[in-house]
């Protein structure tokens, strides 16, 4: 007799710990939060296969709430700490959830570099442009401008733009989504979790209590037909609340168009996530709202690259099958020796 | 040749030899060749390379100048040797800067073409040291061999065809030659080696071979090296031995110890001077399952070591001093984790970059009280090189019974030094058992924070059903794990995470000493003064004197019989290569008045400055 062997069908209640969650009512992690449940259990894989690792901020208390296996690290280390655990065990789903400060600043280096080696890691940045844990310090996304606790008249660093830093790494899966927009940002954590490589996800995430409204522009359902823009595979760049504005390329740089009046769908830029050369996502993330363009959510690149973590274990897997596996008495007695009667 | 008539040998119980010259001469390779050949004739050996931070500071100045000493004898010896016996020097610089140590009577050998006019200007010097009065009042002193290596190196190549350039860098192998005739020092492993590492290019290994045969024959044929000297065999432990430096003991002491857990084995590292060895040796055994990870910098070293102990590897990272300062606060996630990991810190002269090639003992305090809030880790140090290799096996036998970091210490000195290693069975070796809670089906909360009667916590490891749990940087509530911040719970969490390390105390063999139980003076050392200190307190005796030696592996915990020992002896001396480190917590924590002997040269202490320190503390 045979018996069917399957998973346990999972809820997104499974994937809820026991502790109470513990940010500010109203913040856009608890819908981060819900979508990341709700996302879990579809993708097949077993909880105690999948690792969340965060670093310090409100958003790296994450782990805490998700029942699977968690580290809530050190500030800015996450990326890291993730690299030594995936690199022992690959076959573990491992998250890093970072904020801009915690990603960005204190974390640019290990953050930068763990993007350029692919490791297998899915990296969700809640970008709210401002500290919260620290209470309403300007970061490394605040405008210029800003004013904040730390600057009172107002702040004179030009911000990061962090997808611009990853596909500056050469990121092989960049996305962009929207806290509030739990349909869109369901599907995008659904798709990082499925890339094989780094996954790299910002989220704009609004923190109602140091930066309410940051990303008001983005989210009022009455302006963000016209200033974001939804990214598909193979299809134009069109936008707006009638669908007849699109991006067109001048040169090298992207303009707004109205379509119609001579100008058609197919002399729009049309969007290709695979794209090797990492030139037309980084033209995306450039495009910004206060430069008069709409912003891109969605995937903005998707490419197959060479995993670190793979990599790493194969080598391994050569050197044993060319030398065979080591054994410690030939190399203790490797090179000269005498013996003392 | 073969009608020289033989030259009469004098049999000699010791000798050191050093070889320097610019840092581009060869002199390290040289001192390498010189101390595995003394080691394959039988000789107890103990080696101090000594080596500028610079790869190639300017060309035949002192800030260039690179040495290595031999010491290699018939008896036991655990020192590189205080003065040198045979000094060979390639330049001036060379020859200024090493000129002192070389003991009266003893042999000077000098490449005689170096001492041109632009050399002695590098050096920084008026006259020619080697010529008319100066090299009589040298000779008052020395016995003084001037030989033309470069133009002698460049005629034995001839035949290779080679450039100046090239030919030129041959003569490292004639000094060695020379200096093996002297010693009376069979060839053939160095012509292996040369086959081994130059086989591929055969003008280059020939060129290397005529050079070497060139400084031997040149030794026994031209008259005025009179006499060859004899250094008989040394009475070792009987067994099959091999030369081994402490970088590459401690990296196969880890190997090993990965073997005896049955564990993968990952490193995580950053480049450091002088830890990379490490690194670089781990990282050609791949095909012992270990994972080398080259971070981006220090603290990504040890945090992804923190990741990899979470996954269940056997993990470590190494690094020296600057490093393990950028580690610090991952130091303190790995406690309150109580995770199993193994932290080296090879140290080098600090503070700040310091002296990165120099060896000094003042990381201690860093490594017992370096860290943010109530953080104790346990700290053990190793004495000499072959010590490395079972030190490494110590400290991660101790990381996993208590599921802790673990904070092993050595120096640039052990490091970077050899002697002959005793080989080990590894089926002889204690096992390290490392178990791991297994699936349950998740009906039962896992509690990751229970602990055993060691207080060692459960090691739970991701891809285990119904284990899943979440480590952090937060105050961890008793048995659960989860966040707290309750006052009671707070003050328990630290005084067990203290208690769990104390009772390594009980874990750990009783302090020994070299010598009588009691007496006048104690002298207690910890790291790579091992061998000063040990060789320093038996000349004592010898001399009369009441002392006996105690060498410290166990930093923290201390041993738990160490205030009754110290409490036989009416004095106890502390020689430390730092300001009196170990001594001030000594001092703190017995109330015991520890006499400090300390030096911060970048260099270890010499045998007779230990003695001298002896007589005088004991009167």
């Amino acid at each position: 007799m045979s018996v069917e062997m399957s998973l346990p069908v999972l809820t997104d209640k499974d994937f809820a710990s026991d502790q109470d969650v513990r940010w500010c009512p109203g913040c856009g992690d608890y819908s981060i939060l819900a979508q990341m449940k709700k996302v879990m259990p579809t993708l097949g894989i077993p909880r105690e296969k999948i690792v969340f690792i965060s670093g310090i901020g409100c958003s790296s208390r994450f782990p805490y709430y998700m029942n699977t296996y968690g580290m809530h690290t050190i500030h800015g280390r996450a990326p890291a700490v993730a690299t030594g655990l995936k690199t022992v065990q690959p076959d573990l789903m491992v998250w890093v959830i970072t904020g801009d400060g915690d990603g960005l600043s204190i974390g640019g280096n290990h953050l930068m570099h763990c993007i350029r080696r692919n490791m297998d890691l899915n990296i969700v940045l809640f970008n709210n442009r401002i500290y919260g844990l620290t209470k309403g310090q300007y970061s490394p996304t605040s405008p210029l401008g800003k004013r904040t606790k730390s600057t009172p008249m107002g702040a004179i660093d030009n911000p990061l733009h962090p997808l611009s830093i990853a596909i500056g790494a050469e990121a092989t899966f960049v996305a962009r989504s929207i806290d509030t927009n739990i349909k869109h940002l369901g599907a995008t954590l659904k798709r990082a979790a499925e890339h094989s490589g780094t996954s790299f996800i910002e989220v704009y995430q609004n923190c109602n209590v140091f930066n309410d409204g940051a990303w008001d522009y983005a989210k009022d359902r009455n302006t963000k037909a016209d200033t974001t823009l939804e990214l598909e595979h193979g299809k134009p760049l069109i936008f707006g609340k009638d669908r007849d504005k699109g991006i067109r390329l001048n040169g090298l740089e992207p303009e707004v168009v109205q379509l119609g009046k001579g100008i058609t769908e197919d002399d729009l830029l049309f969007h290709d996530e695979k794209a090797l050369e990492p030139s037309l996502a980084y033209l995306l993330s450039r495009m910004r709202y206060e430069d008069g363009f709409p912003e891109p959510i969605g995937v903005f690149r998707s490419v197959d690259a060479p995993r670190y973590d793979e990599l790493v274990n194969d080598q391994i897997a050569l050197a044993t099958k060319e030398q065979g596996p080591g054994e410690l008495d030939k190399l203790y007695g490797s090179g000269e020796t005498w013996t003392v009667a | 040749m073969s009608t020289v008539a033989e030259k009469p040998t004098t049999e000699l119980n010791e000798a050191t030899v050093r070889f320097c010259g610019d840092s581009g001469d060869g002199m390290q390779l040289a001192g390498t060749q010189f101390t595995t050949t003394s080691a394959l004739v039988g000789n107890d050996v103990a080696t101090f390379p000594d080596f500028p931070a610079e790869i190639r500071a300017p060309r035949g100045t002192k800030a260039g100048v690179s040495g290595f000493q031999v010491h290699f004898s018939s008896n036991e010896i655990y020192t590189p040797g205080d003065v040198v016996d045979a000094l060979v020097a390639m330049n001036p610089a060379a020859f200024v800067t090493n000129i002192g140590d070389l003991r009266d009577g003893g042999i000077l050998i000098v490449n005689e073409s170096g001492f041109d006019k632009k050399g002695l200007e590098l050096a920084g010097l008026d006259g020619n040291p080697i010529e008319e009065v100066a090299l009589h009042q040298l000779e008052q002193k020395y016995k003084v061999y001037k030989v033309d290596m470069t133009k002698l190196t460049r005629d034995a190549v001839k035949e290779f065809g080679m450039g100046v350039k090239e030919a030129d860098r041959c003569r490292n192998f004639f000094a060695m030659g020379l200096v093996f005739w002297v010693y009376g020092r069979p060839l053939e492993p160095t012509l292996r080696f040369i086959e081994a590492k130059f086989g591929k290019k055969p003008e280059v290994a020939g060129a290397n071979r005529a050079a070497l045969m060139a400084g031997y024959n040149y030794g026994e044929t031209v008259e005025a090296f009179d006499t060859q000297f004899h250094i008989p065999k040394a009475e070792l432990k009987p067994g099959k031995y091999r030369s081994i430096m402490g970088n590459t003991a401690l990296s196969w002491g880890l190997m090993t110890a990965a073997k005896l857990s049955e564990k993968r084995l990952f490193l995580g590292a950053y480049p450091i001077t002088p830890a990379s060895d490490i690194l670089h040796e781990l990282c050609k055994h791949k095909n012992f399952d270990i994972v080398t990870f080259q971070a981006e910098d220090e603290i990504a070293a040890m945090t992804a070591t923190i990741g990899a102990a979470f996954a269940g590897a056997m993990s470590i990272t190494a690094s020296s001093g600057p490093g393990i300062a950028l580690k610090g606060e991952a130091f303190g996630l790995a406690v309150i984790m109580e995770l199993p990991m193994v932290v080296i810190n090879v140290q080098r002269g600090g503070p700040s970059t310091g002296l990165p090639t120099k060896t000094e003992q003042s990381d201690l305090y860093q490594a017992v009280y370096g860290r943010n809030g109530e953080c104790p880790m346990p700290v053990i140090a190793a004495r000499s090189p072959g010590d490395c290799f079972e030190v490494a096996q110590e400290a991660w036998r101790l990381a996993v019974r208590y599921m802790t970091p673990v904070m092993l210490l050595t120096d640039g000195y052990i490091a970077n030094g050899s002697e002959p290693w005793r080989i080990p069975q590894f089926a002889d070796l204690p096992k390290i058992p490392v178990t791991h809670p297994e699936a349950t089906d998740g009906s039962e909360q896992f509690l990751p924070y229970t602990r055993d009667e060691r207080l060692a916590r459960p090691w739970a490891l991701p891809g285990t059903p119904g284990l899943e749990h979440r480590l952090g940087g937060l105050e961890k509530q008793d048995r659960t794990g989860n966040v707290s911040y309750d006052p009671e719970n707070h003050q328990h969490m630290i005084d067990t995470r203290a208690a769990k390390v104390a009772n390594i105390a009980e874990d750990i063999p009783l302090q020994t000493v070299d010598g009588p139980d009691e007496g006048d003076l104690l002298v207690m050392s910890w790291g790579g003064t091992y061998g000063s200190c040990l060789s320093a307190t038996r000349l004592a005796r010898k001399h009369g004197k009441s002392v006996a030696h105690a060498h410290l592996r166990y930093i923290n915990p201390l041993p738990r019989n160490l205030a009754e020992l110290m409490g036989r002896y009416k004095k106890v001396l502390m020689p430390e290569l730092n300001s009196g480190q170990l001594r001030t917590i000594i001092r703190d924590k017995y109330l015991v008045d520890v006499i400090g002997f300390n030096k911060m040269q970048g260099r270890p202490f010499t045998v007779a400055e230990l003695v001298e320190k002896i007589s005088e503390v004991t009167g």
